[in-house]
Parts: structure tokens; C-alpha cells; sequence
């Protein structure tokens, strides 16, 4: 801390209040004091600098997609399927559709039991099944999708349906989110004061109660973003779906028949050696992001807490 | 529930008086002993806490006076590896028989703890009566009822009256320690246990608390934890003093009506800790 300057003459006239140089004044000519406000400078700097260059970084990305991407959308874009090898026109409705259902499919079989994995570490998870499964969860993270997507094609594919279908997509985006919606959530349980599981269980309400109606409300806003954040992630996954859904170039609902997906058609504009396609490849990236964005505030704004709004 | 109509007869109990009516939320601990995990805590507790009275636990830090007002509802055992063994009798029924429910023991021991904690996702009203409706009960009107009564009872209702669908979280400190003691009484306790209700709050809010502990007395049997001494002598009718012996786990040392203990303590620890003697 600052020290009083060491040079204030001792004895000054009783009447005479000469203006006091404050004890916390920045410009002290002390060296530390200096050498603190230069490292002080330096680091604020580069953390300043740091956010930026992130913040640049998506932001020219973003801008490079709208920018190429944009000349692809036009009401066509958004009805058509994708017209055969080489011909210009046509648009991405299939995946669009495809993309969705899946989603929500995965996130219908992903969603709960990634909840219900936080739910048992957080408030119940203890000895050694607690620690298999905390260790199974971080394992399930860390697999590369593709090796995830082999795997739901050899099960499901393979066996169980017998051909590329849908459902297979889907439990492969489960698979992929589980983790996510379980890491983040668990961590966002454990923020939860326990001084609020206290208060439902001094009330005298059973555990779940507890759990139920005190604990996951109070980490709503961690639940959506964990949601959100894993919705996102298997969104964009691409390899698993080549394994599993196949893609579509024609409109099909049937989970059980092979499905169009937007990473996937992405994927197949972008290989193919035509401009406009190429274009189409952009439109779609575009595409995809609005989806993944609107997925995220629709999923904000229904969850919404009304609170204090009257 | 039996709480509303014996104003008459318990406010006239002065302090001391030993009641003897039965179903008013008598407790009586038998060798009570609390471990968490392999550290025991409370070693050996017995003492018999008088019906529609103020009992004030009072010690030194860590000498087990929360462990000890947990055990009571059986609180404590939901720390992690926590234990309590003994009898925790509530107008004769033990609270540690092997067929009680803890969830219906913390009905009937409702619990108000130091640092306010109103659910912060749930409204004034909500609070009020989140046990009742989570354990339930659908009736609207009778919610309204029991939501303006709790918070009458809590010296509350004039100043939220208004704001019953703002959040919980938005009253002050000492607002939300009541809203936190109205939320117990609605669930119709026979004894209230307070841990240290007033050690977040200011003097005034503190007062405000204190006169509602005196108010609430007349019907229900309330423990509270205090470090205060002032307020144990304000507030209580009897004083239990708490100390750690040699092992660590925490001893009755003394327990009588508070005029006498604070006046004419029997125990020379228990002067020494009145007194700020105590090392
Ligand atoms: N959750 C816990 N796990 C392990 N030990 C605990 C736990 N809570 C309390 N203890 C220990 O038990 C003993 C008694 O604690 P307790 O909280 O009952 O003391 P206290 O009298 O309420 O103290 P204070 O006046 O500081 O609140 C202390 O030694 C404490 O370290
Ligand atoms: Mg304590």
C-alpha cells in the first residue's frame, strides 16, 4: 500500500495548512508505486487485447459468412430440395427440416438423461458408482463424434434398422449432447447454495421436492444454457450424421428412413465443383447458424421466469 | 391447529414456570450424541425444554450448538456423513424411532437459519406457502388464508402486503429473515428452531425479530442458538450453556431459567463465559 510520503517536513506554522499531498496520491514519486501501474497497465492491456482478438475473430467469421452466404437466400432456398448433380437452383428446405427434427429428437432422448445425470452427481452421487459414472460422462466427452457416429452405425444401422436412418442421427447427437447438458449442469447444481436445499428440507419436503421445485429453479438459467450449448454443439456435427442419417436430397420425415441434415448438405455443396453450389454451401452455413441462434433465444424465452413482472 | 386459541394461557407464563401441558410441542433429548463422520460433537446431551417458552442455547464457537438445534428435526443427518444417536422426544414420540419419517418430524420442528434464505425464484406469496402447496394443497383460498395469517403472525404482512408477487429476494435482510420465519410457521409447527436468526441483520431489524420471538412464544416452543448474550437474556425464558470438554465434543453445562443463570450461575464455566472471562 501506499506509504504517507517519507519527505513531509515535520514541523510546519499551527495556522499555516499547506494543501497535503494525499496519502493515495497516484502520481507518488515512489518507484514501486510507478512499476505497480505500469504492470497493472501491461496486464490490463493484454487482457483487454485478448477479448478483443476474440471477439474479432467471431465477429470475421460471422461477417464472411453472411457476407458470402447471403446471395444464396431466397424464398427458394428455404422451400426447395436440392436439385440434382450440376444444376443451378433449388434450396435446403429437406435439411432444414431435417436438422430440426433431429434436434429435437436428440434432444427429446439427451436432454433428460443428461439432467438426470447431473442430478444424481450433484445432490445424490457419492462412493464409488458416483465416481464411474463422473468418469464414463468425461470419457463420453472427450470421444471424437466419429467414433460415436461408427458406433451408432454399426448398432443402428447395421442392425437394428438395417439402413442410414433418421433415429440413428438422432441418438448419435444425443450421445454427443448428453455430456454437455450433464457437465454443464452438474456444475451449475453445485452453485446452487445449500442453503436453499436447507430451506425445502427444514420445511419438511421430501428430497425430489427439493430437487424439483427449489434446486432446478433456482439453476434455470445454467439448465438453458447447458441445453442451449449442447443443442448447438451437436447442431453442427457433421461426421456422425455421414454415418448414421446419410442425408436426404429429397423431403422425408420418416425417423426411420435416411434424413437430410444441414451440416451434411453443407458438406455435399461445398465438395462439389460448381460456384453456385458453392454459394449454396455459404447460405447454408448462414442458415444454420440462424437456427442454432433462434433455437437458443426461443428456448430463453419460453423458459422465461415471470417473476416480478407485474 | 391448536396454536390459535391459548393465547390466554401461556402469555401469562413468566419466566422459569415449567408447563406441564401435554401436545404443545414439549421436547425432551435423551443422551443425545451428533458425529460427523468419525468427530463426534455433541457428546451425551439430556435436557428437557419447556413447552411455549424461549429456550437460548448459548457456548462458544464450534462447541456444537448448530449440530446440536439440527439434530432436534433431524437436520443434521443431511450433512454429508453426519449421525446422531439418542432420543428426541416431541410431546412423547421420539424423533429417532426406527419408524419415524424425518420429513414429517421437520413438519412438526420447523427450522429458521442464520443467513436469511427465501427462495430466490418464488414470490413473496410463493414462499409463504411453497411447503403447503409442494406437500399439496390445491385450495387457493385456504393458501391465501394461510399466507396472510404466517405473515401476520411474522410481523410482516403490513410491509409486504402490497409486494406479495414481487420476488423473495427483493426485501430487505431482516424483511427476508421474517418472510424465512413465516415460511416455517406455515406449516403449523409445534416448536421453531432459530440458528443464530439475527447475526446477518442490523440492531433494528435484530429488535424487530426479538419482539416477534417474545410475540411468537405464546404459542409455539421456540430453541434458538444465539451468540449474543444480551439477546439470550432478552429474549429466553431458560439458558443452555454449551462447552467443549477434553475430546473435542460439545457438553451441557448448565441449563436454567436464564434470570438465574446469567445472575447466579451454579457453574464456575459458566460464569467465566458470561463474565467474557472465559479464554
Ligand atoms: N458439516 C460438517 N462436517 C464436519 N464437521 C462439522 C460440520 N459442521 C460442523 N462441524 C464441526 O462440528 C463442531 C460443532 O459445530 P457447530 O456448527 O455445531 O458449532 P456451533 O456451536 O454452532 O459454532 P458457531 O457458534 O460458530 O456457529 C465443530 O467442531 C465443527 O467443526
Ligand atoms: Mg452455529
Amino acid at each position: 500500500m501506499s506509504r504517507p510520503a517519507a519527505s513531509a517536513p515535520p514541523m510546519r506554522a499551527a495556522f499555516v495548512q499547506p494543501p497535503r499531498p494525499s496519502p493515495f496520491n497516484r502520481n507518488a514519486s515512489s518507484g514501486s508505486a510507478r512499476s505497480r501501474y505500469l504492470v497493472d497497465g501491461v496486464m490490463r492491456g493484454l487482457i483487454v487485447s485478448a477479448a478483443a482478438a476474440g471477439v474479432f475473430l467471431l465477429l470475421v467469421i460471422l461477417l464472411y459468412v453472411v457476407v458470402r452466404g447471403l446471395p444464396a437466400l431466397n424464398l427458394d432456398f428455404f422451400t426447395q430440395r436440392p436439385l440434382p448433380y450440376g444444376e443451378v437452383g433449388g434450396g435446403v428446405a429437406p435439411a432444414l427440416l431435417g436438422t430440426l427434427e433431429m434436434l429435437t429428437v436428440a434432444s427429446l432422448l439427451g436432454v433428460p438423461i443428461g439432467i438426470g445425470t447431473a442430478i444424481y452427481l450433484s445432490e445424490y452421487g457419492r462412493g464409488p458408482f458416483a465416481s464411474i459414472v463422473r468418469f464414463v460422462v468425461d470419457l463420453i466427452a472427450g470421444l471424437p463424434s466419429i467414433v460415436v457416429g461408427v458406433f451408432v452405425w454399426a448398432l443402428m444401422v447395421r442392425h437394428v434398422v438395417g439402413n442410414y436412418n433418421g433415429l440413428a442421427g438422432s441418438v448419435a447427437l444425443a450421445i454427443i449432447m448428453i455430456p454437455i447438458v450433464t457437465r454443464t449442469v452438474e456444475e451449475m447444481l453445485r452453485l446452487v447454495p445449500d442453503t436453499y436445499r436447507e430451506a425445502a428440507l427444514g420445511l419438511g419436503l421430501p428430497r425430489w421436492k427439493t430437487i424439483m421445485a427449489v434446486v432446478l429453479p433456482t439453476a434455470r438459467a445454467g439448465l438453458i444454457t447447458g441445453v442451449v450449448l449442447s443443442m448447438a454443439r451437436a447442431g453442427g456435427e457433421t461426421a456422425p450424421l455421414l454415418l448414421t442419417a446419410l442425408g436426404n436430397q429429397f423431403f422425408s420425415a420418416d425417423l426411420l428412413a435416411p434424413m437430410a441434415a444441414l451440416p451434411v448438405q453443407i458438406y455435399n455443396y461445398a465438395v462439389a465443383p460448381y460456384d453456385d453450389w458453392h454459394t449454396k454451401a455459404w447460405g447454408s452455413a448462414l442458415v444454420l447458424i440462424l437456427v442454432i441462434s433462434l433455437l437458443s433465444l426461443a428456448t430463453r424465452l419460453s423458459t422465461r421466469n415471470t417473476l416480478g413482472e407485474r | 391447529m391448536s396454536n390459535n386459541n391459548n393465547d390466554g394461557a401461556s402469555a401469562v407464563t413468566s419466566a422459569g414456570t415449567v408447563h406441564s401441558e401435554a401436545g404443545h410441542g414439549s421436547l425432551v433429548v435423551e443422551d443425545l450424541q451428533a458425529w460427523y463422520g468419525r468427530f463426534r460433537a455433541v457428546a451425551n446431551l439430556s435436557l428437557t425444554i419447556t413447552p411455549r417458552a424461549v429456550t437460548a442455547i448459548i457456548g462458544p464457537s464450534g462447541c456444537g450448538k448448530s449440530t446440536f438445534l439440527r439434530c432436534i428435526n433431524r437436520m443434521h443427518e443431511v450433512a454429508r456423513g453426519a449421525r446422531a444417536a439418542g432420543k428426541v422426544l416431541l410431546d412423547g414420540d421420539d424423533v429417532y424411532a426406527p419408524d419415524a419419517d424425518p420429513v414429517q418430524v421437520r413438519r412438526h420442528i420447523g427450522m429458521v437459519f442464520q443467513k436469511p434464505n427465501p427462495f430466490p425464484m418464488m414470490s413473496v406469496y410463493d414462499n409463504v406457502v411453497a411447503g403447503l402447496k409442494l406437500a399439496g394443497v390445491k385450495n387457493r383460498a385456504m393458501l391465501d388464508e394461510v399466507a396472510e395469517r404466517s405473515l401476520r403472525r411474522a410481523a410482516l404482512w403490513d410491509e409486504v402486503n402490497d409486494k406479495l408477487n414481487n420476488s423473495g429476494a427483493a426485501l430487505s435482510g431482516g424483511q427476508q429473515q421474517r418472510l424465512c420465519i413465516a415460511r416455517a410457521l406455515a406449516m403449523e409447527p409445534q416448536v421453531l428452531l432459530m440458528d443464530e436468526p439475527c447475526s446477518a441483520l442490523d440492531p433494528v431489524a435484530t429488535s424487530k425479530i426479538e419482539d416477534l420471538i417474545r410475540e411468537l412464544r405464546q404459542n409455539y416452543t421456540i430453541v434458538i442458538v444465539t451468540h449474543n448474550m444480551q439477546q439470550a437474556a432478552r429474549v429466553s425464558d431458560h439458558t443452555a450453556f454449551l462447552l467443549l470438554d477434553e475430546d473435542r465434543a460439545g457438553r451441557l453445562v448448565e441449563y436454567g431459567p436464564t434470570s438465574q443463570l446469567f445472575t447466579n450461575p451454579q457453574d464456575r464455566r459458566t460464569e467465566d463465559y458470561i463474565t467474557g472471562r472465559f479464554g
